[in-house]
């Protein structure tokens, strides 16, 4: 055989993503990648989706004018995606009940997932007690102090938490061991990843069950102004609740897509997790993307205020979004961050998620850049409990 | 051409015995006592050496191996160590391929690293996660310089595709004989023998036989089935575990030639 008879390479977005994995676990991507295009065209489990979106996750999330903090964002209208009013906090939930369906139809009776802040593990952890299924959640050992209270949510609701001690304790290592635990179990085992990275068939299916986010929100937007938004705003560290709430406005070329990224003690510092604006193409957890990586390939560690931003590469789609101009990304440092999440629980009494609040940072600049006539749609993509701690910690409130 | 590699696999089938191959991290326990773990390696009876790529996010790899990539990475290895690893491997005459994660190549340069390879008279690479889709690239640049691409098979690979992977490979087949990361077993599983005899019927390509073994009599067994056993992690851990750098050089040396003596007793 020949050079050019070698397979086609899949799942690519122009340059980025594919499968770089262990031969063990293809397989088992080819079966999930069967098992999701199916379900796709299949109305049984479109119904059973739209149905638990409706009765458990309570979709569709509404929208909320931030009047109070416009006046922080250059007067701009500023509207909320508000995914932080979903069950169980955040936006991970529609990925994971689409997963956890695909798990069932699968004859698979254990999911294992990484996270970062914690909030797709609870997800993860909320769907196997619905679904009956048995969940071990990885988590980098930092991780599980920064964010104690959703360890223990994650208990409470059944799951098994490990905490990881290798490398930097954090989600890169989080995700390296469930990898691990995958390519080890992989007949009994469905690895329920949180974000649009990994390999194909996972940033494909995973933006797939996050898209309803901005299907949603451009119809809302459309029915509450008759316009679409000047932008639409969202956080990103893997790029879940980016590309939901990007990609149904991909096409609407007026329509300027802003990612904000975690720029840590700023990027300048190397102290960041700003994959896009301070990395460089390389292939991490099975994609090609932009990566934070040494001259010798190796991961470099990230850093960020927010356990879920926190990882040093991204979803290959928004890789190529970046590149072609479609999108652009910025960063945003920890004391950007905090000062909007200060300022935003305060004018709304809203507690955003810190991950969120990067995005309402973004939002206070951009505010200012187009002026008081532009309308900016950002992505609340979670609520701000789990990081009290954190928040009282940096604010030195007393706890 | 024929690379050192495939002289190997000329040589142990002609005396009708499987192809020892130890496996090493690059820059473990340190730079220089790596050279002299290999040199240790050679002299017990070791036929090839494969050399790891030390990488941050080993996937692939248990406990034992990320520990040693771990030191390796802290004593500051990269591209230029490996290379010079490599090196000093063929000029003590002993066939050296690399076994690293596909980003440390594409880093530095796909065309470039495998050039660099044959300059030092690496020859072949393993790449575990490279999938055959992805590797267009690579083959070509591996074709061009004249090395061999080794290519992992997991007992979960379907028939359809192990021929298209095994036609792929050269030097050797790399067969996982299990499902899960790198680490000694106490028992290969039978899924090995079932594996190889499957690669069998797609290839005449060497096949070799990883991840698990570390005794003479796991050797012996798997050589009975297969044209070569890799072992690492076994001496990894006895490095790790080592009061002292000669106490490991010589466990390392007594435990490869209890491994080649059970290599020559597989048929």
């Amino acid at each position: 055989m020949t050079i050019h008879e070698l397979p086609e390479a899949i799942g690519h977005f122009g340059p980025y993503g594919g499968r770089f994995v262990p031969e063990a676990l293809i397989g088992a991507l080819e079966e999930l990648e069967q098992a999701h295009n199916r379900a796709l065209i299949d109305p049984v489990f479109q119904a059973e989706l739209s149905h638990l979106h409706a009765t458990y996750t309570g979709r569709p999330s509404i929208i909320t004018e931030a009047q109070r903090f416009a006046e922080h964002a250059g007067g701009a209208r500023i509207f909320l995606k508000r995914e932080d009013l979903n069950h169980t906090g955040s936006h991970k939930i529609n990925n994971v009940l689409g997963q956890a369906l695909l798990t069932k139809r699968m004859g698979k009776k254990r999911i294992i997932a990484e996270t970062g802040a914690g909030q797709h593990g609870v997800a993860s952890a909320t769907a196997a007690a619905l679904f009956g299924l048995e969940c071990v959640v990885y988590m980098g050992e930092e991780d599980t102090k920064r964010q104690s209270l959703n360890v223990a949510r994650m208990k409470i609701l059944g799951a098994e938490v490990v905490p990881v001690t290798a490398g930097s304790r954090t989600l890169k290592d989080a995700v390296n061991e469930a990898m691990r635990d995958w390519v080890t179990n992989v007949d009994t085992t469905h690895y329920l990843l949180g974000t649009v990275a990994g390999p194909h068939p996972f940033p494909t299916m995973v933006r797939d069950f996050q898209k309803i986010i901005g299907e949603e929100s451009r119809r809302q937007m459309l029915e509450l102004l008759g316009r679409l938004p000047d932008a639409v705003l969202a956080c990103i560290g893997g790029g879940s609740n980016a590309i939901g709430i990007f990609h149904a406005f991909i096409p609407d070329t007026q329509v300027r897509l802003i990612g904000f990224e975690a720029g840590g003690d700023g990027v300048e510092t190397g102290r960041h997790a700003a994959t896009i604006t301070g990395g460089s193409p390389g292939v991490l957890h099975g994609t090609r993307s932009y990566v934070l990586q040494d001259s010798n390939g190796q991961t470099v560690e990230s850093h960020s205020i927010s356990a879920g931003l926190d990882y040093p590469g991204v979803g290959p789609e928004h890789a190529y979004l970046n590149d072609i101009g479609r999108a652009e990304y910025r960063a945003i440092t920890d004391s950007q961050a905090m000062r909007a999440f200060d300022l935003f629980s305060k004018a709304e009494g809203i507690i955003p998620a810190i991950e969120s609040a990067h995005a309402l940072a973004g939002a206070m600049i951009v505010g200012k850049e187009l002026g008081p006539e532009a309308i900016l749609l950002i992505n609340l993509s979670g609520r701000g409990d789990k990081d009290v701690e954190t928040a009282a910690r940096y604010f030195g409130i007393p706890l | 051409m024929s690379t050192p590699l495939d002289l190997v696999f000329e040589k142990t089938r002609a005396e009708n015995r499987a192809a020892l191959i130890a496996y090493i991290p690059a820059g473990f326990p340190s730079l220089e006592g790596c050279k002299k773990v290999i040199r240790a390696l050679s002299d017990a009876g070791v036929d090839a050496l494969e050399i790891g790529f030390p990488y941050s996010d080993p996937v692939m790899d248990g406990p034992t191996i990320q520990e040693a990539a771990d030191i390796s990475l802290r004593e500051g290895t990269g591209a230029a160590e490996v290379f010079q690893t490599v090196k000093f491997a063929h000029e003590i005459g002993l066939p050296t391929v690399v076994m690293t994660y596909w980003n440390p190549i594409e880093r530095y340069g796909v065309q470039a690293f495998a050039l660099e390879m044959a300059r030092n008279g690496g020859s072949g690479v393993v790449t575990p996660d490279l999938t055959i889709e992805e590797s267009r690239g690579w083959k070509s640049a591996a074709e061009n310089a004249g090395i061999n691409t080794i290519y992992v098979l997991a007992p979960s690979t379907t028939a359809k595709r192990l021929g298209v992977v095994t036609s792929q490979c050269s030097g050797f087949v790399y067969a996982a004989s299990l499902m899960g990361v790198t680490g000694t077993r106490t028992t290969i599983s039978s899924g090995a023998k079932e594996l190889v005899t499957r690669i069998r019927t797609t290839t005449t390509t060497p096949i070799a036989v990883g991840l698990g073994v570390s005794t003479r009599d796991q050797a012996k067994d798997v050589a009975g089935f297969a044209d070569g056993v890799i072992v690492g992690s076994a001496f990894i851990k006895i490095l790790l575990d080592a009061p002292d750098e000669i106490t490991g050089l010589s466990r390392v040396s007594e435990l490869a030639k209890e491994l080649a003596l059970g290599v020559r007793q597989g048929r």
